[in-house]
């Protein structure tokens, strides 16, 4: 492959390196921007509406800006900010993949965005058709059989998870207290185990970075609710032993939970479902590409298998008999786990990604996210070799082991070279069993002239690290900030504005 | 056949043969034959994006509650504010929509800052001095109150006034089954909460809305003395926009404020993605949920923003984390920062002021109609409920024909969780903004009228 213009076109984004002063810096009294609508309602003074005891003295101080400083400002934060949109983001496990213009089209759509949360089914049907049909599509892919929208990210739907575990074992009478978790799972994993009311037992991984499945059945008893897994792992590796897996938690009477954030590399080849998982939670902000927002809004809805159903959170969105769309609540419902009916917008925007796809889209949406990381993994096994060097799925681990050893040069050190080099870094240091862990997710929707450009940049890193290891521990340096001294913010905490100017 | 995939067949083929293979399929060679799929997806197969566009415009169009179509008195929580388009504009920068989280912040400068400014805005307006960088709405945010009251005394009982929104609870009561909470609900007394009537000994919180779910605007020093009292800690869940006129949490004297953020430049949008606000005391932000962006340098010594104190965080701490929270509603506080920098201090006073004018102006028309009658003597803000002669969803139906979005019904909000509202039924709640002008009141008052008569 050559590294041809669209690969560098994919790299080297020009970044403002000016620092920017903060919007209260900028406030200069008098100054406004905003414009409200001309009501003629009576202009009564507030004293005569509400007692005095309730009213604030004085005005809470914000800023005063112009509108045109205004968009000055957030349009030179965003010159300061790296995205999918500029350039390649192989951040492993968090699918950066392209986010379809499309579908944020779609949610723009006053049709959908102007309707409020709580009106009568009658007046939102339309909504109501949108979320049974994601519901079904979500269930068609994972292999499910209900599903839940509400969750509004993947660690709420972790939690709401659990506490569908919880509630199917409780209705049975049975008290279980612990679930299992695999030693490179994600830190969500188990906070959210805490938070439902359950102990962690962690499972050790193998020396081919799977489930150590001995360990794992002698972990197994009655008092265990059930295990968190995550397939293909945060390893990149596919469990291969998930049928023995699931086998032996089912005997014992266990619930197997499906950590979906790595579902993209498995779309049309393997379901959740088939693989005899009984809750799988979805990441529509990874696998169905709705945009990750800066850290949010994702969508992380629970789908779970027919002895489950009844204990979904409610209402849910149902079609009646005579085909209208009503909200019901399941009769053993957990509960709410939203204010409302979960990110909308997010479920509006993934259902669009999957009816543009359809199966035979999302079948090679896997297929060319597992092409992309092979290729990677293979093309970079002399420079950076993979911890585990076989077939991956949609992600591989490297490990920059050899240039700590040789050259005193650590992963984070590659990892922020590389923005010099104008990509991403990848994830470092995760998971925890891999040591001087990099993480490549190159998803999809990156060309094969990218990820040459790519490897060629890792490769110049490698060569910096044998002629000078030392500028590598400076980098990044053509960064709008270069290395930013975290102890320090952590040491003495400045969190606002008020804080730094009382300094 | 439509995706958005870049690789032409020569390519792929060509990438294959680099890896020893001859076709896709073989790179799921490893995976165990039994639980492979065989016959591929049970989806229909792709389709252009016209094609979906198509299919959406006719989903939409089966809204009827849609803005064109209905003007909006509706409320709870979720508010028809004006949006101006250079927010809209802003907020959907595609470097903010499309970054993911700030872990590596040389090249995160944009969105940090931004989160350093809403944190600021934030704890202002909460009248605290430690605001996070956003939950995912206003009823997760008060669940995460509640762990941090729970980590902080050690107790597990929980004060929670019925007058905190219906749905909130609700979720409360979801996530209690994990933590072991014990939640006990005062009942509200003519709109007020009525903290006599119950046992506050032990409570590790005492949760208030203010203003409360009828928009009763209660005297929180009340609530505040119970949480003195008993060493508990005070969890304010407050309307945000209320901060233009009226005393803020810390005023109140709260040790914990929430509330639900998308008045500040979020679309109704099916109710999310919101913005779950979050503001405490010092004392309590070890005990912080979620991300934080705090201040400091580069190695070349200019102002540089990072995501801190790290340590209490679930990829660090795991199972003793603070929270499981790991994205929240980032695009939410941008947006949120951008909106508040265009009201400025007098646009929120004034979106404040005229949404109570707006609102007392229908309260005072709507209780001259016969057989309607205000549920609560006290001071309200901008919401409040009236009891109609009528079923409330009868009532609001019938409205919905003359282009009236007249309300909620407050039977349907609670799905009978507040005991202490007599008849609900016949109880809708009404809302009003800056948007509404005197003529749509005054339809909704003639059409109110018709409707009930």
């Amino acid at each position: 492959m050559t590294a041809a213009p669209g690969g560098r076109a994919a790299s080297a984004p020009l970044l403002g390196h000016e620092t920017e002063p903060t919007m209260f810096e900028m406030s200069v009294p008098g100054r406004s921007s905003y414009q409200l609508r001309t009501t003629d309602v009576p202009a009564v003074s507030l004293d005569a509406l509400i007692p005095l005891d309730h009213l604030n003295s004085s005005d809470v101080d914000l800023v005063e800006l112009s509108e045109r400083d205004l968009v000055g400002h957030f349009t030179r934060l965003s010159h300061r900010q790296f995205s999918v949109d500029l350039g390649m983001y192989p951040l492993g496990s968090c699918t950066m993949k392209y986010n379809p213009k499309f579908c944020d089209a779609v949610a723009a759509d006053p049709g959908l965005n102007s309707v409020h949360p709580g009106v009568p089914a009658e007046l939102c049907q339309g909504w109501l058709e949108l979320l049974v049909t994601l519901e079904e599509k979500l269930c068609a892919i994972t292999g499910m059989s209900a599903a839940t929208l509400q969750p509004a990210a993947g660690a709420a739907g972790e939690l709401t998870g659990l506490l569908l575990m919880r509630a199917f074992h409780s209705s049975r009478g049975d008290v279980r207290t612990r679930v299992l978790i695999p030693d490179s799972a994600h830190g969500t994993n188990p906070a959210s185990v805490t938070l439902g009311g359950y102990e962690v037992t962690t499972i050790p991984s193998n020396e081919r970075g799977l489930v150590d499945l001995a360990a794992l059945k002698a972990a197994l008893g009655p008092d265990v609710a059930g295990i968190m897994l995550t397939n293909p792992n945060t390893v990149g590796l596919f469990e291969e032993e998930i049928v023995d897996i699931a086998h032996a938690v089912h005997d014992v009477g266990g619930l197997l939970y499906y950590d979906g954030a790595n579902l993209n590399a498995i779309l049309g080849a393997v379901r959740p479902g088939d693989m005899g998982f009984d809750i799988v939670h979805m990441n529509l902000h990874k696998t169905f590409a709705t945009p990750h927002g800066g850290g949010g809004p994702g969508a992380g809805p629970v789908a779970v298998s027919k002895r489950l159903e009844e204990f979904l959170p409610g209402p849910k969105a149902t079609r009646a008999s005579s085909g209208a769309y009503e909200w019901r609540r399941p009769p053993r419902s957990i509960g709410r786990v939203h204010g409302w009916h979960g990110n909308a917008m997010v479920l509006a925007r993934a259902l669009a990604y999957i009816d543009v796809h359809g199966g035979d889209g999302l079948t090679r949406v896997a297929q060319h996210a597992v092409l992309n990381a092979n290729w990677l993994r293979r093309r970079l096994e002399k420079t950076l070799p993979a911890a585990y060097d076989r077939m991956c799925m949609h992600e591989c681990v490297l490990t920059a082991t050899n240039l700590k050893n040789s050259f005193g040069v650590r992963g984070l050190d590659v990892a922020k070279a590389l923005l010099e080099e104008g990509f991403h870094s990848p994830t470092v240091y995760f998971p925890l069993i891999v040591e001087e862990a990099l993480m490549f997710e190159p998803t999809e929707t990156e060309s094969p002239q990218t990820l040459e450009a790519l490897a060629q940049a890792v490769e110049r890193i490698a060569q910096r690290a044998h002629d000078d290891p030392e500028s590598l521990h400076r980098a990044p340096q053509t960064t709008p900030v270069s290395r930013v001294d975290e102890a320090r913010a952590a040491r003495h905490l400045i969190s606002t504005e008020d804080a730094s100017s009382r300094r | 056949m439509a995706d958005y995939l870049p690789h032409t067949s020569d390519e792929v083929d060509a990438m294959l043969s680099f890896l020893g293979l001859s076709s896709l399929e073989q790179l799921f060679d490893h995976i165990p034959a039994a639980v492979r799929l065989s016959q591929g997806l049970e989806l229909a197969p792709g389709m252009s994006e016209p094609d979906v566009a198509d299919y959406f415009n006719r989903l939409t169009r089966a809204n009827r509650a849609q803005a064109s179509a209905l003007t909006c008195f509706a409320g709870a929580g979720a508010y028809d504010h004006e949006v101006p388009a250079v927010v809209k504009m802003l907020g959907s920068r595609s470097e903010f929509v499309t970054a993911y989280t700030p872990y590596q912040p040389e090249v995160a400068q944009g969105v940090l800052q931004a989160i350093f400014e809403y944190q600021t805005l934030i704890s202002r307006l909460s009248g605290l001095p430690i605001a996070n960088a956003s939950l995912y709405d206003g009823a997760t945010a008060l669940v995460e109150a509640l762990n941090m009251a729970a980590g902080a005394t050690q107790r597990s009982k929980m004060v929670v006034s019925t007058g905190v929104h219906p749905h909130w609870r609700d979720v409360l009561r979801t996530f209690a089954a994990g933590t072991g909470y014990d939640i006990i609900e005062v009942p509200l007394r003519d709109g007020l909460t009525d903290w006599d009537s119950v046992d506050a000994t032990g409570a590790a919180a005492i949760v208030a809305s203010y203003p409360n779910y009828l928009g009763v605007l209660e005297d929180i020093g009340v609530a505040k003395r119970l949480s003195v009292a008993n060493d508990a800690l005070l969890v304010l869940g407050a309307d945000p926009i209320a901060a233009g006129v009226l005393k803020t949490a810390g005023q109140w004297g709260a040790d914990v404020f929430v509330g639900e953020g998308q008045p500040f430049g979020t679309p109704l949008a099916f109710g999310g993605p919101y913005l779950g606000l979050f503001a405490c005391s010092d004392e309590q932000v070890r005990r912080l949920p979620g991300r934080i962006v705090g201040e400091t340098v580069d190695s070349n010594d200019r102002r540089a923003f990072v995501t801190t104190l790290r340590a209490r965080e679930q990829d660090i701490r795991r199972e003793r984390a603070t929270s499981n929270v790991c994205t929240n509603q980032t695009l939410m506080a941008v947006t949120a920062a951008i909106q508040l920098g265009w009201l400025g201090t007098q646009g929120l006073r004034e979106v404040a002021t005229r949404s109570a004018q707006g609102a007392h102006y229908l309260f005072e028309h709507a209780c001259q109609i016969e057989g309607v009658t205000p549920v609560s003597s006290q001071p309200f803000f901008r919401e409040f409920a009236l009891r109609v002669p009528h079923r409330a969803g009868e009532v609001l139906r019938a409205m919905c024909e003359d282009g009236v979005l007249g309300g909620l019904s407050v039977a349907e909000l609670t799905n009978g969780s507040d005991g202490s509202l007599e008849d609900p039924s016949h109880v809708v709640l009404v809302a009003v903004t800056e948007r509404r002008t005197r003529e749509q009141i005054d339809h909704y008052v003639d059409v109110l009228r018709k409707v009930v008569r």
